[in-house]
């Protein structure tokens, strides 16, 4: 029955094996149909076992793969799990995936290395699977980490520009800090369970733990690092804003499919942890509130149209930490998926952007492309009211308004966060109709040589784009909430979906009134479609007003333009302490000093000691049969007296 | 005497007599065939080794017994029989242009090796004193000749002389050893031995003893356990590659088996005072093989040293015995042969353009001249060193795992000690391939391709991996084994 599901994971990695060891003398052809081919099988099977899992009892289903260490009571299996979370978790994986590896032949056609970046791309699909479906915290792990290996060789992928190999060294450290709380919550795990399968430590973690102990609220706050690491969050985000130095489509799904959502992958996957310790999820929430509105800021003043959407995407994430934060975590889960179509699609389409004008990143110098780039710009266009929550069509209209409700009207939600969370809706409404409007409206301010040229992406570009649309669209409408629904007889799929998944709090609902939530939808709504208004015209017609705005603003706009100097205080307060210390006293005191010299003194005294012995091995037979008789004696000796 | 044979006692050893009749079919099919055509004489042994070990997976599970009880098909002796095969068959594969190229007597070299594959056989299936000589002298005599197969290269013929003459004299403690337990016990059968040594006035009998010790030593130098190993590194560097990549595998996993079953079938009773002995053996074998091995700049002789090495890891599983201990065993037999042969292997194609003697020196830049093969020798070095996911580190996660359970604390510490000291001339390999430029005198271009060496080397590699990441399968073929030899203990 269940005995294909071991193949989901199979196919990228044989992807990797045969594009990686065999690229070079395949040549292109050959390498763009097994790169994307192999996401494509491992999405056919994936939506099969899908299918198996909604029917399977409990819909759960596991397959037992091997015991890789087996020693008594220590038992490291190998299993997968598919249910309902990483069910719906392998389907946006190898999905979202899928297209953005089709629309990699048409981005990477011309590059070097082609052969390379789908080998990377494939295992970075496959760590992730390998993240999701691992029904043990230690295979996630290895999952987590392989994401991180290929993030690192991604974004390090044009290794030969400083920059992308300084934001892949940043990405791999910032991860390794976020990895080290995962591995300390894992080994806490380990001692008080004796086991690392997650379904177990669930099951028992009423029993084992005490509610609001402080161990549990430590090991939830070390994997709160942990995801804080991979999903760019205060304090650990800032490595995807640089991560756009990889290509495109890259970007696409280091932010939208991969990486970003496995930190909430793991919040949403303890669940039965985080709701035993009320202080780590104030703490989430607090982050995630913080995070969605300090991104969102910071996204209203960059001009890099990349950096725009990484800023965004450390925002809406932010959004789906807030959800987790006050126990909804369906929703946060709901937002991860519409967020994927969005995400990957804005990407994607400022990819098609940037190809068309010869790799030119500034919005400054974009400009009315709509003309150029009809497919393009469309799709963009619908990625915006997606991600702005336009009312009652769009994807992120319901998942962002359901977030806003719960942070409201959960027992452990408070009306800050709602304010928080609305603001920084009308925020994203504004920086991102001010993209929109800056490059594809407006009169153009493309250099005329590059403007000549400039011509709609291929075939392999623009049916992603299409595909990612209408994925922008109806995504949303798997979670139409009751109060807009029940009227029209539409029911809210998701909920039910995921009824009975999570672990609930443990506080009594609170009841609000069918009026308050149609008041606060509104405002926020509201709110969004006038920002929306503003940004466009401000930003498409009258350009000039929008410069004098700067210019008065001129102090409050250098500050998020230099998104709050974050990495200078980094730099300053931590990396320069810590080199610091590393060269003088790690480095020339303890390691050449201390460590070097003891090793150097027993290297020497043991190859002395082996070159002596050396000696003994003269070639002259005799000796050699002397030293047979000598050791027969010395056993005998010691035998028979 | 009763001399009534039955199919069973030919059966039991079915898989010995394909082999020893496809070694004379294949040197008449090189005598009377058409030309002297090696590629066939390489398939037709092929075909052979792949039809014992067809005979052995069929016969596994049954502990068939023959000819009166001498000779057993039990499934330790069919695990290690399989290990023998695997040994062989990468060798074959390793050897069908070494041997084309450099003229080594065609049919001879196969035929020699199937002989000397059934005597392995034979070692490990006997439950008989007389019956392990037989095996073992079977394997010793084929070895020699296998040494000294590069007739006009003296390195060889001294390596064969050396083998021979140091062979001679370990073989005569091994017979006088067997001669003196006889004659303590008045029985050759290894059962019967254990039997009679629980009397009391066998087991104080000093001659019984001295006979132990003497087998001990026999072994101790077919094993190549210190001070019984001078002779190896001489050997090996002059022997043929392709016969040291068997000779480093195949003849000591054999040994261990036959001492494994004398040891356990027939001298349980003194297990406290040989587990000492060995003990001790173990210790300074380990660790004088790695610390020798520190000082080698030739590959060959490196290996050669971390033979020892190994053997010295193998050793400590046998001192702690037991169901773990023996199948701890079984398991690394089977991962040394894959790890040691694919390393020889990578010797063996990048030797072949006349640079018979390679250094460290040599490899330089290897990793970017040749990446395939750098790749494999990269994997077949962290096996050697132990580093998780490959079939090295779970074997010798298990030898020290059950050397901890079964209270060898000490063992177990001079183990790792000794493992972290071999990290440093395997990685050496390692460093010199990536790190280093390639020089004038390095190897500048990637070795000709063979598809059958390729063909080995791949397997190796992924004989390893798989050991590494699916050790379970091959655990439970192992413990299954020694189950039988432990739960009569």
């Amino acid at each position: 029955m269940t005995s294909y599901l071991w193949l989901i994971p199979s196919f990228p990695l044989l992807g990797f094996l045969v594009n990686g060891l065999l690229g070079r003398f395949l040549g292109r052809r050959m390498v763009s149909l097994i790169g994307p081919g192999a996401v494509g099988a491992s999405l056919v099977v994936s939506v099969l076992v899908f299918l198996e899992m909604l029917a399977a009892p409990e819909y759960e289903i596991t397959q037992n793969l091997f015991t890789w260490i087996g020693a008594g009571t220590f038992q490291i299996p190998v299993a997968f799990t598919v249910d309902r979370l990483s069910g719906l978790y392998i389907l946006i994986v190898t999905g979202v995936g899928f297209l953005i590896h089709v629309y990699s032949v048409g981005y990477m056609w011309d590059e070097a290395g082609y052969y390379r970046y789908f080998a990377f791309l494939n295992l970075f699909i496959f760590f992730m699977l390998l993240l999701v479906l691992g029904s043990s915290l230690l295979l996630m792990f290895v999952g987590w980490e392989g994401v991180g290996l290929c993030s690192y060789l991604l974004i390090g992928f044009y290794f030969e520009r400083d920059s992308a190999a300084a934001a892949a060294k940043k990405a791999f450290v910032v991860n390794r800090i976020g990895d080290f709380g995962f591995i300390v919550a894992t080994l806490l795990l380990f001692v008080i369970f004796g086991t690392l399968d997650m379904a177990e430590i669930n099951a028992r973690a009423e029993t084992a733990l005490s509610f609001g102990g402080a161990l549990v609220t430590a090991i939830t706050l070390l994997f709160l690092l942990g995801a804080t690491g991979k999903s760019a969050q205060i304090p650990l985000y800032v490595w995807l804003p640089d991560a756009m130095e990889g290509p495109t489509p890259v970007s696409a799904l280091i932010h939208a499919a991969t990486m970003v959502t496995a930190g909430l992958y793991l919040l949403a996957r303890m669940s039965a942890l985080f709701v035993m310790a009320p202080v780590t999820m104030a703490v989430v929430a607090a982050i995630g509130a913080a995070t969605a509105f300090f991104a969102a800021t910071v996204g209203m003043a960059q001009n890099d149209i990349k950096r725009v959407l990484a800023y965004s995407t450390v925002s809406q994430l932010g959004f789906m930490f807030m959800a987790m934060g006050v126990g909804a975590f369906a929703v946060g889960i709901f937002h991860v998926m519409t967020h994927a179509f969005f995400k990957a699609l804005l990407f994607l389409g400022s990819g098609s952007v940037i190809l068309a004008l010869h790799h030119e990143q500034d919005m400054q110098k974009m400009g009315g492309l709509r003309f150029k780039l009809p497919i393009t710009t469309w799709t963009f266009v619908i990625g915006t009211l997606a991600i702005s929550g336009f009312p009652f069509l769009f994807a992120g209209f319901f998942s962002k308004d359901e977030i806003l409700w719960q942070s409201f009207s959960s027992p452990w939600g408070h009306p800050i966060l709602w304010a928080v969370g609305a603001v920084t809706a009308v925020l994203t409404a504004f920086y991102m109709f001010r993209a929109v409007a800056l490059t594809f409206f407006g009169e153009s301010r493309v250099d005329p040589h590059v403007a000549m040229q400039a011509r709609e992406s291929p075939w392999t570009m623009t049916v992603p784009l299409i595909l990612l649309a209408g994925g922008a669209i109806v995504g949303g409408w798997l979670g139409i909430p009751h109060i807009l629904g029940e009227p029209l007889h539409l029911p809210n799929v998701l909920e039910h979906y995921f009824d009975g998944f999570f672990a609930t709090l443990p506080t009594e609902a609170v009841h609000h009134e069918a009026s308050t939530e149609l008041l606060l939808m509104g405002i926020s709504t509201g709110a969004a479609l006038v920002a929306m208004w503003f940004a466009f015209r401000l930003f498409g017609t009258y350009r000039d007003r929008a410069a004098r705005m700067k210019a008065q603003l001129a102090a409050l706009h250098h500050l998020l333009f230099n998104k709050y100097f974050v990495d200078e205080l980094y730099d300053w307060v931590i990396i320069k302490p810590i080199y610091w210390t590393s060269r003088t006293v790690l480095w020339l005191m303890v390691d050449v000093r201390l460590i070097d010299w003891t090793v150097n003194t027993v290297g020497n005294m043991a190859r002395s000691f082996g070159g002596a012995l050396r000696l003994t091995h003269n070639g002259i037979i005799q000796n050699y049969a002397v030293g047979i008789a000598l050791g027969a004696t010395l056993i005998l000796w010691f035998l028979v007296f | 005497m009763n001399f009534s044979l039955s199919a069973t006692d030919f059966l039991t050893i079915l898989p010995e007599l394909i082999l020893c009749g496809m070694g004379m079919v294949v040197l008449l099919f090189d005598l009377f065939g058409s030309g002297r055509n090696t590629a066939n004489l390489a398939w037709l042994t092929l075909l052979s080794l792949l039809a014992a070990g067809y005979a052995d997976i069929t016969m596994m599970g049954q502990n068939l017994m023959g000819f009166s009880g001498t000779v057993t098909a039990d499934d330790f002796s069919i695990a290690f029989e399989l290990i023998f095969l695997s040994v062989t068959a990468l060798t074959v594969l390793l050897s069908t242009r070494y041997v084309h190229e450099r003229g080594m007597g065609y049919g001879e070299y196969y035929s020699l090796l199937l002989f000397a594959t059934a005597g392995m056989m034979l070692m490990a299936s006997s439950l008989d004193m007389l019956m392990i000589f037989i095996g073992l002298e079977i394997l010793s005599l084929s070895s020699y000749i296998l040494c000294g197969m590069l007739r006009r290269d003296a390195r060889s013929n001294e390596s064969a002389l050396k083998y021979f003459l140091l062979g001679a004299f370990a073989t005569g403690f091994l017979l006088y050893g067997m001669m003196l337990l006889y004659g303590a016990t008045g029985t050759i059968r290894l059962r019967e031995i254990a039997e009679a040594l629980r009397h009391e006035e066998v087991f104080v009998n000093p001659i019984a003893w001295m006979g132990m010790g003497m087998i001990l030593v026999g072994f101790g130098f077919k094993i190549a356990l210190v001070p019984f190993h001078m002779w190896t590194p001489d050997v090996y560097e002059g022997a043929p590659t392709t016969v040291t990549a068997f000779l480093s595998s195949g003849p000591k996993a054999a040994s261990f088996a036959a001492l494994i079953r004398i040891l356990v079938e027939g001298l349980s009773p003194m297990q406290e005072q040989w587990s000492q002995v060995l003990w001790v053996l173990a210790v300074i074998t380990m660790t004088l093989g790695n610390v020798v091995a520190l000082q080698q700049d030739n590959i060959k002789r490196m290996l050669a040293y971390s033979s020892i090495a190994h053997a010295g890891y193998i050793l400590v599983a046998v001192v702690v015995g037991g169901a773990e201990g023996l199948g701890a065993v079984v398991f690394y037999a089977l991962a040394y042969t894959f790890m040691n042969t694919g390393a020889f292997g990578v010797l063996i194609l990048t030797a072949d353009r006349g640079r018979e003697r390679l250094t460290f020196e040599d490899f330089r830049g290897f990793g970017f001249v040749s990446p395939a093969l750098g790749v494999a020798m990269f994997i077949f070095m962290l096996s050697l060193a132990g580093i998780p996911l490959t079939g090295g580190f779970a074997g010798k996660f298990q030898i020290f795992k059950s050397a901890i359970d079964q209270g060898y604390i000490w063992l177990t510490v001079i183990g790792m000690l000794n493992s972290v000291v071999s990290i440093y001339y395997y990685l050496r390999i390692v460093v010199v391939m990536y790190m280093q430029p390639a020089g004038d005198d390095s190897l500048q271009e990637p070795p000709r391709a063979s598809i059958p060496l390729y063909t080995a080397i791949a397997l190796a590699a992924a004989g390893v991996i798989y050991l590494g990441i699916f050790p379970s399968g091959w655990i439970g073929i192992s413990l299954q084994s020694v189950s039988l030899l432990t739960a009569g203990g």
